[in-house]
């Protein structure tokens, strides 16, 4: 397995300069002196002229693409994402101020959307054909069809303004002490408006992947030689059918952060998602950039972990020597 | 050999009962034919969406009113015998709105995938058939690009560019050939392998004839099922962006900027009529092309079974 791992962890070098590659790409691309985007505003006010030539040199900005490109890299190498147009501020500053937000969103999304994916998906390959699995397909087909935005909307609309059961937006109520109670409160609409694509995502496959392995002859042998019914389905079953759904669950995560961007938007959420688009607003192409560059990164980071935790689960990779 | 004979080879194993009793020829449309009526749901889905197509073409004719006229005088009415849906804040019909919003979502589907369909067509192909480093290169390519959250990307591109439906279709497009590139390529992979390739080889077919007569057909019908799972996702995508107000914007109707206007709270109390219509409409189209897609998955396999 370690060989594996090996090729699959040196798979991420060409990756991430492929990556700050392309966004370095759209940074030249966007309009604008590059210089204003890489000293800090406060700062340049303060700069004679000569000063700030002596920076646009020091960053090779006078330089071919190529030489830009590297000495970008070891700004960024050092932490220097650039400095925001509009909040006057350093990208790195802001998003490090903003992904846990997202993050958290995100992480509650991903474990709502694996438990009950799973647990509908199985309870609809158990009854296949059913009005039950009918009805469970239903709602896995509106799930994958159903634009993120119409369904928060919704739900604030037919909960919070309607049945005034929760909170509308935001993640503290003002003039309250910060609680546990409080924030749980604002998460679980926006929680529940990025979760549903997956659930059906995931809910889709486990459903296929479990009645397949359910026909394999080894369940036919475990039943065979008088296993209870629930061991058979979760120890010989279930076990198996999780492999194929590791794989899709480490893809959703890309959609994830796609949909959080939207999700935030709606919920006034203070995460990574919101920042982008009030960035994209406002043409703040410093912090545009950085968030698309750090949102990427993340992406790569969260495959890696899924390639090993699948490789993890296989025992066919596992003992591969 | 007697016509049914003939029939019974022709038709893959585990093919319905109705066909095999047949005493025609069956052709491969027959048979596409039979399997995606067999598909209720896609059936119906393929009427609806034809029905939408219509009424966007002949939206002038279909749509009671200009949909980018304003009359501040009646913004923000509820459904009357004049506006069957309303108003929205400018005092634009929201029915009309949503008709001619078709056109929009209907054609950055059909284009953006049209547009990555054709750079994977033409990727895919290279990367299967020549492998070696060019494959390399290009499968590199798709894992950085599929490294960017799709909305993200498209958003930032469309931000360079400057928001407007072309943008849109474009970027969609271009930004969206990763995934069926890769499907393409295993497909080619897998058909290059088969033995009448191999026949075809010995019997001295040159590799470009071999590629296009006699690998690629047999590896379009997944590329056909992404595409139409694909028309739906761009559909999404736009509404997204359009929504964010970062795509079609204003006074052009789309579904997506018409949600756009419900964003405060008061306007998503007060006027549901304004902002459901366009949300059940981008549900029900999606849902629809996804049926479809569905449906041709169903009908494109020569290995499921129809019972």
């Amino acid at each position: 397995m370690s060989e594996y791992l090996l090729r699959r962890f040196l798979l991420i070098f060409p990756l991430i300069i492929g990556i700050t590659f392309l966004d370095f790409i759209f940074i030249n691309l966007a309009p604008g002196d590059p210089i204003n985007a890489m000293i800090d505003p406060m700062v340049m006010t303060f700069m004679s002229k000569e000063e700030v030539q002596a920076r646009r040199a020091e960053l090779g900005l006078d330089k071919p693409l190529v030489v830009r490109y590297v000495s970008w890299v070891k700004e960024l190498a050092q932490g220097n994402l650039g400095y925001s147009i509009m909040f006057k501020n350093s990208v790195a500053k802001l998003i490090r101020g903003s992904v846990g937000n997202t993050i958290t969103l995100m992480v509650w999304a991903l474990i709502t959307s694996v438990v009950v994916g799973i647990v509908l998906g199985i309870i609809s390959a158990l009854r296949p054909y059913t009005k039950l699995d009918y009805a469970l397909t239903a709602f896995a087909f509106t799930g994958v069809a159903m634009p993120g935005f119409f369904f928060g909307l919704a739900l604030i609309y037919l909960v919070s303004l309607k049945a005034g059961l929760l909170p509308t937006s935001g993640l503290v109520t003002p003039g309250l002490p910060p609680s546990v109670w409080d924030s749980a409160q604002h998460l679980i609409l926006p929680v529940a408006a990025l979760a549903y694509e997956g659930i059906a995502s995931i809910m889709r496959y486990t459903r296929g992947s479990m009645l397949e392995v359910l026909h394999q002859d080894y369940i036919t042998t475990a039943r065979a030689k008088g296993l209870r019914e629930p061991r058979v389905i979760l120890r010989h079953g279930f076990v198996n059918a999780m492999l194929p759904v590791i794989t899709i669950i480490g893809l959703r995560l890309p959609s994830l952060f796609a949909g959080s961007v939207i999700i935030e938007t709606i919920f006034s959420l203070p995460g990574m998602g919101k920042l982008m688009v009030d960035a994209t607003s406002f043409r703040d192409y410093p912090l545009i950039m950085g968030g698309l560059l750090i949102s990427a990164l993340l992406v790569l980071l969260s495959n890696l972990v899924a390639d090993i935790s699948y490789a993890v689960a296989d025992p066919r990779i596992r003992y591969q020597s | 050999m007697s016509t049914t004979e003939r029939a019974n080879i022709s038709a893959p194993v585990g093919t319905a009962a109705p066909i095999e009793r047949s005493s025609r020829i069956v052709t491969p449309w027959q048979r596409f034919y039979h399997r995606f009526r067999h598909h209720k749901m896609a059936t119906v889905s393929i009427i609806f969406i034809i029905l939408l197509s219509l009424m966007g073409i002949f939206a002038p004719i279909v749509a009671p009113l200009d949909p980018t006229k304003t009359n501040l005088a009646q913004a923000l009415q509820g459904p009357d015998a004049t506006h069957w849906l309303g108003t929205d804040p400018s005092g634009r019909d929201v029915w009309s709105r949503i008709i001619y919003a078709i056109r929009i979502s209907l054609s950055v589907g059909i284009v953006a995938v049209g547009i990555s369909v054709a750079i994977s067509l033409i990727l895919g192909t290279i990367s299967g058939f020549y492998g070696g480093k060019v494959d390399m290169v290009i499968m590199r390519i798709t894992d950085v690009i599929m490294s960017f959250p799709g909305l993200i990307i498209i958003m930032t591109v469309v931000a360079l560019l400057g928001p407007s439906i072309y943008n849109v279709m474009a970027v969609i497009g271009l930004l969206g050939w990763p995934g069926t590139t890769r499907l393409i390529r295993a497909q080619i992979l897998s058909v290059r392998e088969w033995d009448f390739i191999t026949a075809a080889r010995s019997v001295g077919v040159p590799d470009r004839r071999i590629m296009f007569v006699h690998v690629l057909p047999n590896a379009v019908a997944p590329l056909v099922v992404a595409a139409t799972f694909g028309v739906a996702g761009a559909i999404l995508t736009e509404a997204g962006l359009s929504f964010l107000g970062l795509g079609v914007l204003p006074p052009a109707p789309s579904w997506g900027n018409m949600l756009n206007q419900a964003r405060s709270i008061s306007m998503l109390e007060r006027n549901p009529w304004f902002w459901m219509p366009p949300g059940i409409m981008i549900l029900l189209t999606v849902l629809a092309i996804n049926f479809i897609g569905d449906g041709l998955r169903d009908a494109l396999d020569p290995r499921m079974k129809l019972d």
